[in-house]
């Protein structure tokens, strides 16, 4: 419904046009609060990196918000999309953890992890967790191991993955440079863990060069039979 | 999953506790499936009966917005009207395709996943193996189709476990579809072929090769060739021209690989490789995953090729 003042302001001024007309606002549970996370899979080691930026709209919330949680001593979770659900469904995976650690008395394995989050993540097809997963760890012989989710619980393992808002940038770097895709003639050397982890710190600075949300410091946490190593890298603040 | 059930292993109310719907069970009622397709209040303690579907599916129900909507909210019966508005896209787009032939049967699909404009991951496995003799191609949505293909490996698991004998590629169907009937018109979109080999078990009219299409709006088809998805026209085209009974088993494979080939180069949301599986009386078999992109440099050398012929014949 528009309505205008037929007679103007007076000679010369323009109509006024707004609308009056009832307005529906609907209420959504979901915000978005950027971030970007990777993880990458070696032959004895996994690399998961996110950003630590947390953000809504044009607001920067926090410049320390890290988006990785470690699990067990083999095994870090990556989850970005919205913070909230982020958090719930962390706090679920410990639970769950500790209750299989208490029943069987072990931890769970990173494929076992990756299998129970699927079936976690449907049992909310109605009414999905709004975050993108990516498990990075090593699997039961020692290898590293990447398992990338979509909201629904959709998984696959990879060897590579990249995840969150600068995903759609990110992921076409690694499939060149680690998975060597769309080069003729180039030697395939497998990926060192030092080369692993300049390759994820270029990477990020990267991304936070071109996509908003990203950016403030990187976090990595390296995966290794000795155990979980932690580096944080400074990051474009703007 | 099937041995848990088997061993009467029932999730204590403490467990029961920590999964995901129970959290928010005082303010939003959450719908537990039980056997019989019944709809009840969540308790406690799960009743697991043998055909209930075996996952507890958190149902939202939204607060009323009462001042614009002066249609009330439909009641109970329809549950899944309240709908949450996704802010993203899933997974969804493809070609696959089975058709049985003299030598049994073939399934064949593309190995994209799209999400929106997308390519979420592009080496997906589209066909997975149930059993022996039975492998599914899925399409439709990425995270859908997985997990029901999980519950269906279960369901079968425990049928074979129970009764002592292989359920029949129908009966499978059949159980299938059943499955999916609670979820028609939500937004769950499965559609599945069956590509299987029944053993003969009591009628000599039920053994041989058998496809058949289950989706999630409640079609049931037998049939001797399928293609679904996005791409499926373009396969379709290709098949139907070459497509006899008395093939060999190259030749169906070969016919099967140019159908998806023809079907990715065409249609946007299908690409990347192609999986191939053959099904005979002795089991399944796979074909290694073949990349698509050397594929259409040969076929671009054949066609300039026949360029360079015509061109020359005409001089």
């Amino acid at each position: 419904m528009l309505s205008a003042q037929t007679f103007g302001g007076g000679p010369g001024k323009m109509k006024d046009y707004h609308y009056t007309g009832p307005v529906e606002h609907r209420f959504s549970p979901y915000a978005f609060n950027g971030g970007t996370v990777l993880a990458v899979a070696g032959e004895d080691f996994a690399i998961v990196a996110s950003d630590t930026r947390l953000s809504e709209g044009y607001s920067i919330h926090s410049r320390d918000s890290p988006k990785c949680y470690k699990l067990t001593d083999t095994t870090v979770i990556g989850c970005s999309g919205f913070h909230g659900d982020c958090l719930t469904l962390t706090k679920i995976i410990d639970a769950r953890l500790k209750m299989y650690k208490h029943s069987n008395n072990k931890s769970m394995t990173s494929g076992a992890i990756a299998a129970m989050l699927s079936t976690i993540l449907y049992g909310r097809r109605f009414f999905p967790y709004y975050v993108y997963n990516i498990i990075g760890g090593l699997d039961e012989h020692g290898k590293g191991a990447v398992y990338s989710f979509d909201p629904v619980g959709s998984y696959q393992r990879d060897t590579y993955k990249a995840g969150g808002s600068a995903s759609a940038m990110l992921q076409p770097l690694l499939d060149n440079q680690i998975g060597f895709k769309n080069m003729e003639g180039v030697e395939q050397v497998p990926l060192t863990k030092d080369k692993a982890v300049q390759l994820v710190k270029d990477v990020f600075i990267s991304a936070a060069e071109r996509d908003v949300y990203t950016g403030d410091a990187l976090r990595i946490c390296i995966v290794t039979k000795e155990g979980i190593d932690e580096q944080t890298v400074p990051l474009r603040k703007d | 999953m099937a041995l848990e059930d088997i061993c009467g292993f029932t999730d204590t109310p403490v467990h029961a506790k920590w999964f995901p719907t129970s959290l928010f069970e005082d303010s939003i009622s959450s719908i537990h499936l039980t056997d019989n397709c019944t709809f009840g209040l969540r308790k406690p303690k799960k009743s697991e009966g043998n055909g209930g579907i075996p996952m507890d599916f958190f149902i939202p129900t939204l607060p009323n917005s009462a001042s614009f909507n002066h249609r009330p909210l439909p009641s109970p019966p329809a549950k899944y009207s309240a709908m949450v508005r996704r802010p993203f896209p899933l997974s969804h787009g493809t070609t696959t395709l089975g058709f049985v032939f003299q030598g049994g049967v073939i399934a064949a699909a593309d190995t994209r996943a799209s999400a929106g404009g997308l390519v979420a991951c592009p080496a997906v496995h589209k066909i997975t193996p149930i059993h022996s003799h039975l492998v599914v191609t899925s399409s439709g949505s990425g995270a859908d189709c997985m997990l029901w293909e999980r519950i269906l490996a279960r369901e079968i698991r425990l049928y074979q476990l129970r009764h002592r004998r292989r359920l029949s590629i129908c009966g499978t169907a059949k159980l299938l579809s059943f499955m999916l009937h609670p979820f028609k018109g939500t937004e769950v979109c499965v559609a599945l072929t069956l590509c299987g080999w029944d053993k003969g078990v009591t009628a000599a009219t039920n053994s041989g090769p058998k496809l058949i299409y289950v989706c999630s709006d409640g079609a049931r088809l037998q049939g001797d060739v399928f293609s679904v998805g996005s791409g499926s026209p373009y396969a379709y085209g290709v098949l139907d021209r070459e497509l006899r009974w008395c093939l060999s088993k190259e030749e169906a494979i070969s016919l099967a690989r140019e159908a998806v080939f023809r079907a990715t180069h065409r249609d946007a949301y299908s690409g990347n490789n192609v999986d191939l599986f053959h099904i005979t009386a002795q089991g399944w078999s796979r074909r290694a995953r073949e990349d698509l992109k050397e594929e259409y440099y040969r076929d671009m050398k054949r066609r300039e090729k026949v360029a360079e012929e015509r061109k020359r014949l005409i001089k």
